[in-house]
């Protein structure tokens, strides 16, 4: 006979990055509450921006996530240049793009690792994996070392990037550091290749609910991840200076929270809205993982966003070895090499502007919008992570999940919850703005 | 000899020097094989309700449920390091006291600012006692390494009280200053290898203060270049803001 009644309360969710509870409750046999509920301290980073210099925007925001610093860094150039009108160089948008990459791939990684494996090879973490899965764990560190060996010599650091900044970079990769950065890359090919046949061995849980996906779109051939409009499965496409219009933050009555929607009563981002959306711009490589995993689009299973993280991942790992390659044959303009500080010596002009930023990072569409003055400083700013834009689909797949399981023991329902909600790779340190907060 | 229990909790950060231990590749498998780790959120389910040897926190102290958690981690620990800029001098999240807290609630929230109680911002040595400081954003890891060692052979580890441009001098960086940008090097407590200069960026104070800057020849750096006390005082204030809390 199905569970009745039931009560869960997870309260400090593990194996996410910040802090989260889930709150379930069934009352004769049915759900009466079902709840994500944010519980990070807040940290006002939109508010502290005020009045600091535009140049000092990315290292600000970059401190927003430890894990995403580089997704934070990249749509927060692209907001401070669109506010400054600063068109950046052929050179530094390829420099750029293999930033995103690593980004991709590392966080990823993380994820795949040692936040969902643990799940699917049926223990508490990656700990007691250390002496039954040594191998594995060993390639897991290997390959999140690569990403951030490749990053140091790229931008100084993963966490938390040096060199790249408003206008371009502050240091250069030289002939050397190329062919560096390119023998790690394509020395992580076997272990990704190790990754994949690990990971379609496992079996993840089934499930399905339709839901609206976002990400960004393009015209031309390429994946899109740095730049492009936002388009949505359920046919909208619109230009990122209107995301506003796109996550249509909404108060939900009886309660204080803000949400987002578009089309339907709540939209996804991450690895499978892209997957979904761009399917055909993955690489041939990323399309052949995608079949072995027996991912196709469109996807409406949750738990296959961590399937569509592994294919992304081998798609960056391609379209990075790809961009250094065509480097080592035409070489770095070094004369494009920046000195900018506070913008001291005036180098770049400012203005009065108002500039959004949209970029695809590890966990969906990410936007910043800064308003600048005559002077170059911040009078507002908004930032929207793809956490904030997820609670409220992870929810409704909570929702639609609880009662098909009901006839599952407590404690299989209760880890049901956390790897739904973990397979979407909540990232609650990001939220800075809170947008889907729910108080009981 | 037993090895000792050793826990990671976070705070208000961004999780960033979590990471960093992360960053260390299979060489992190040779540092936690010198501790029994016991807990550790981000990376673990395990759970663990008895004493600590070693408490590692990072993240600043914001608000009161924060202040109640860190007393209770504090009793039930040997030892407590702090760990990152958020949690040794108050880092980043400490911009917030530039301004009236009820007017930076409203600016984020609006109208539902009063769900968001903040406080202002600590770090956790103006809360509870810390035996280990390891600074910088985020942490640089020879660093970290350097003062588990010290935490296992129960000695003191001294943060360097010498300015980032020592350390930038040996590098044989070209002075920000003299590429006409200005740089918080010469108030900054090294130990990071100058890691922002090397990479053509300026130093932003991360790893605070030291105790005894040279003041004079601050002064002339800054009449030389015409450069306002202001545009000082403002770029401290990103990560060092929580200093005038006595």
């Amino acid at each position: 006979m199905p569970i009745q009644n039931l009560n869960i309360n997870v309260e400090y969710l593990t194996r996410v990055e910040g802090h989260g509870n889930i709150v379930i409750n069934v009352k004769e046999g049915k759900l009466e509450t079902c709840k994500l509920e944010i519980v990070e301290s807040p940290r006002f980073f939109e508010g502290m921006l005020r009045g600091r210099s535009i140049f000092e925007a990315q290292h600000i925001t970059s401190r927003i996530c430890g894990i995403c610093a580089c997704g934070h860094t990249l749509a927060s150039i692209q907001a401070a240049e669109d506010a400054l009108g600063i068109i950046p160089t052929e050179q530094t948008i390829k420099l750029r793009k293999i930033l995103l990459d690593l980004e991709m791939l590392d966080s990823h990684l993380l994820h795949i690792y040692l936040l969902v494996a643990p799940d699917l090879l049926g223990v508490k973490s990656f700990v007691p994996l250390i002496s039954s899965h040594n191998e594995v764990v060993r390639r897991a560190l290997r390959m999140k070392k690569t990403c951030n060996d490749v990053c140091d010599i790229l931008v100084g650091r993963h966490v938390h990037p040096i060199s790249a900044i408003v206008g371009g970079f502050t240091k250069l990769p030289g002939e050397k550091d190329i062919e560096n950065m390119l023998g790690l890359l394509q020395g992580m090919r076997p272990d990704m290749e190790e990754t994949v046949n690990l990971i379609s061995k496992l079996e993840f849980p089934k499930f399905g609910r339709d839901t609206e996906y976002v990400a960004l779109v393009s015209d031309d051939g390429e994946y899109p991840l740095l730049s492009g409009d936002v388009g949505s499965t359920d046919g909208i496409r619109l230009n990122k200076n209107d995301y506003r219009k796109i996550t249509n933050e909404f108060i939900v009555p009886h309660s204080t929270a803000k949400r987002t929607k578009l089309s339907r009563e709540s939209y996804a981002v991450g690895a499978l809205a892209r997957f979904n959306l761009n399917y055909e711009k993955l690489l041939p490589e990323a399309k052949r993982v995608a079949e072995m995993l027996g991912l196709k689009p469109k996807c409406i299973n949750p738990f296959l966003n961590t399937a569509a993280q592994l294919v992304e991942c081998v798609h960056c790992l391609e379209h990075a070895i790809g961009i250094l390659e065509e480097f080592k044959k035409t070489k770095i303009n070094h004369d494009e090499q920046i000195v900018v500080g506070l913008n001291e010596n005036s180098k770049i002009p400012v203005r009065e502007g108002n500039g959004v930023g949209a970029v695809e990072v590890p966990r969906g569409i990410l936007f910043h919008n800064y308003q600048t003055d005559e002077k170059g400083y911040i009078r507002n700013a908004n930032c929207i992570i793809p956490t904030n834009q997820n609670t409220g689909n992870i929810e409704y797949d909570l929702m639609k999940l609880i009662p098909e399981i009901l006839d599952k023991s407590k404690e299989e329902i209760t880890l049901l919850s956390e790897m739904l909600v973990r397979a979407y790779d909540p990232c609650i340190s990001c939220s800075t703005h809170l947008l889907n907060i729910k108080f009981i | 000899m037993k090895k000792p229990k050793i826990a990671f909790f976070d705070f208000a950060c961004c999780e960033g020097c979590q990471l960093q231990v992360a960053n260390m590749g299979e060489g992190v498998l040779d540092v936690l094989a010198a501790f029994d780790v016991v807990e550790w959120r981000e990376v673990m389910s395990e759970k663990w309700d008895k004493k600590y040897d070693v408490a590692i926190i990072e993240g600043s102290i914001t608000d009161n449920h924060a202040v109640k958690r860190i007393k209770k981690i504090r009793k039930k620990t040997d030892i407590l390091l702090a760990y990152g800029s958020c949690a040794t001098i108050g880092g980043v999240n400490g911009m917030k006291n530039n301004f009236e807290l009820d007017d930076i609630r409203k600016y984020v929230y609006g109208e539902s600012y009063k769900f968001f109680p903040t406080e202002i911002t600590k770090a956790v040595h103006q809360v509870v006692k810390v035996d280990y400081f390891v600074n910088g954003c985020p942490v640089y890891i020879p660093e970290f390494v350097t003062v588990l060692k010290a935490v296992l052979q129960g000695i003191p580890y001294y943060v360097p009280d010498y300015a980032v441009c020592v350390e930038c001098k040996l590098n044989e960086n070209v002075c920000m200053y003299a590429k006409g940008i200005t740089c918080l090097g010469p108030l900054t407590r090294a130990g990071c290898n100058s890691w922002c200069i090397n990479n053509g960026n300026i130093c932003y104070g991360c790893r605070g203060m030291v105790s005894n800057p040279n003041e004079k020849s601050a002064q002339d750096i800054l009449a030389k270049y015409n450069i306002p006390i202001e545009l000082i005082m403002n770029k401290m204030n990103m990560y060092n803001k929580c200093r005038e809390i006595v």
